[in-house]
């Protein structure tokens, strides 16, 4: 398979088991590139756990990943890292006692040799600074560059978790409830910061404000005990009896 | 964190280094000796602050690589007549070795367990200094070492010339390790300190970043041993013993972890407080423990961060570089 013609990201048959429980249970998906998918589902799906099968946190018990036509199945987390795969946290996962300016320098030279130089000190580093400070003002972040984070809101936290998958240029983005308990207000913000990004960047997005995930995607695939049980377009999953009964009935029609 | 130190923090250091460079002539040979002791812990105490304080992994076996650095200068002087400039280069290397070997079983694990094997690997350590005989005469240790000899004009024997020595030492040692935490390296030791999982989907590799901090954290600690060999004339096996890496992890939590000179401190503090509390009781360690206690309840993070916390308030943090 050549990488030109290649799924941005391949699932076959994953798997994940802990120990009788199935939190994946065979699932098999093709993201072209460039396309923007929302994952929905229960609380308990496996959203989060196909994340971290994708991102490497967590071994699959079967099946088989491959990014952008390169089995990445067995590969360390860095790796994918350095494939073009990034992530956000739906639990905030941020360096909390660092500032925000430096919480961004770590994100930027993650993919670059600079981060093993020992020689030099940081500040000397230019580059690292004006690209940090970019993505800063990118989120709406730049005022805040000197705060510890954990000084932050939760909404302006969401924000810099953004900011850090942004850093390395990736080419699959794994958005894990980018709205998750944001007001309204940070929440449309965040959709506008979402829908401004490249668009040659591939999302994955696992969402639970299903006008969000709407808003931002074209096609929607639904998980349900670990297995797809539909997949299509927006309108077709919200037309989907078994979807509105498992899902949206519970919530509330969208 | 990141970019140049402000001017004021500058004032303090650059007043005790005057005080320093200054003091010996008007100092008793007894404090001298002190604060030439302390010169040479801080070194010890630094070098596990770049795991401790930075990379937030508590080790209780550093005395080993003092040890192996004290027992180059031991084996290598009293058996081949080598000089300093074989000695430090050999001293400093087996250091480096010792611990890239070391952590390659402790850095399986975290947490408590990390300290365990770092303890249980540094007991081995003490073990061979006390068991192989016939290259460490045992519990007698090697005595009668001779000073460095360096080509200066003017000789080691004396106590103020080694006291610069070792000065010149603590300088050096301090000079690399600022260099080091202040390096795009030494943040990312930080960032491990404070989320792992998040560093690995960054694209670090985590083991590798924590791998050479250990190294080149066993590496200094081994050139603080050498001077230790050096100065003390001596070494034995109570030099790498455990209390030996309790009393340096313990420079580290009372001085400020993640500061470099709050360790440096501490050393200071806990050579002067040993040896003063040395003469009124044979219960040291109880005093030690007992320190340990206070400072984990009443300074976690030590003297130095306990004042940085306070004078943030009213300091400005500049963030970009000027270069």
């Amino acid at each position: 398979m050549s990488p030109a013609s290649a799924s941005a990201l391949s699932l076959s048959g994953l798997t994940k088991a802990f120990g009788g429980l199935r939190a994946l249970d065979d699932v098999s998906l093709e993201i072209q590139p460039g396309e923007r998918r929302a994952i929905i589902g229960p609380n308990g799906a496996g959203k989060t756990t196909l994340f971290s099968l994708v991102s490497g946190e967590q071994a699959p018990t079967g099946g088989r990943i491959a990014l952008f036509g390169r089995d990445i199945t067995r590969l360390a987390p860095h790796r994918r890292a350095a494939l073009g795969l990034a992530r956000t946290y739906q639990i905030t996962n941020l360096f909390p006692r660092l500032t925000v300016l430096d919480n961004c320098l770590l994100a930027v030279q993650a993919l670059s040799p600079v981060k093993l130089h020992l020689h030099r000190p940081l500040g000397r580093y230019r580059a690292l600074f004006d690209r940090a400070e970019a993505l800063l003002e990118s989120v709406g972040l730049l005022a805040k560059r000197a705060a510890p984070v954990r000084d932050l809101s939760h909404g302006e936290q969401r924000q810099l978790e953004i900011a850090l998958a942004l850093a390395g240029t990736p080419r699959l983005l794994l958005l894990d409830e980018p709205t998750a308990g944001l007001a309204l207000a940070e929440s449309q913000m965040m959709v506008a910061l979402l829908k401004g990004l490249d668009p040659a960047i591939t999302i994955l997005i696992i969402e639970h404000d299903m006008a969000v995930a709407f808003e931002l995607t074209d096609r929607v695939t639904v998980l349900h005990y670990g297995r797809v049980v539909a997949d299509g377009s927006a309108r077709d999953v919200r037309a989907d009896p078994l979807v509105q009964e498992i899902y949206l009935g519970a919530m509330g029609t969208a | 964190m990141s970019g140049p130190a402000p001017a004021n923090r500058l004032v303090v250091p650059v007043v005790v280094l005057a005080v320093l460079l200054a003091a010996p002539p008007f100092l008793s040979s007894y404090v001298l000796t002190l604060l030439t002791q302390s010169l040479i812990y801080a070194i010890v105490a630094m070098s596990l602050d770049l795991l401790l304080g930075y990379l937030g992994l508590p080790s209780l076996g550093h005395a080993a690589y003092l040890g192996v650095g004290a027992y180059s200068v031991g084996i290598l002087t009293s058996r081949y007549g080598a000089g300093f400039g074989t000695v430090l280069p050999v001293g400093v290397g087996l250091a480096l070795i010792l611990a890239a070997v070391f952590g390659l079983l402790a850095l399986r694990a975290t947490g408590v367990y990390f300290l365990m094997i770092t303890l249980a690997l540094g007991m081995v350590a003490w073990g061979l200094a006390y068991r192989w005989v016939s290259l460490t005469q045992g519990d007698n240790g090697i005595s009668g070492l001779p000073r460095p000899d360096v080509p200066l004009p003017w000789s080691l024997a004396g106590a103020i010339p080694f006291y610069y020595f070792a000065l010149a030492g603590f300088l050096l040692a301090l000079g690399v390790l600022w260099l080091i935490v202040h390096s795009p390296f030494g943040m990312s030791l930080v960032g491990v300190r404070e989320s792992e999982t998040r560093m690995r989907t960054l694209g670090y590799h985590v083991w590798l970043h924590k791998y050479l901090g250990f190294v080149i954290s066993g590496g200094v600690a081994g050139f603080g041993g050498v001077l230790w060999a050096y100065y003390n004339g001596f070494v034995g096996p109570t030099d790498l013993d455990l209390s030996t890496s309790v009393e340096v992890l313990l420079m580290v939590a009372l001085g400020g972890r993640a500061t470099l000179l709050g360790p440096a401190l501490g050393a200071g503090i806990i050579v002067f407080l040993k040896n003063l509390v040395s003469v009124y009781t044979q219960r040291w360690l109880l005093i030690l423990g007992a320190a340990y206690i206070g400072t984990i309840v009443y300074a976690p993070e030590g003297i130095v961060g306990a004042v940085r916390r306070l004078s943030e308030a009213t300091e400005p943090a500049p963030a970009r570089p000027e270069a």
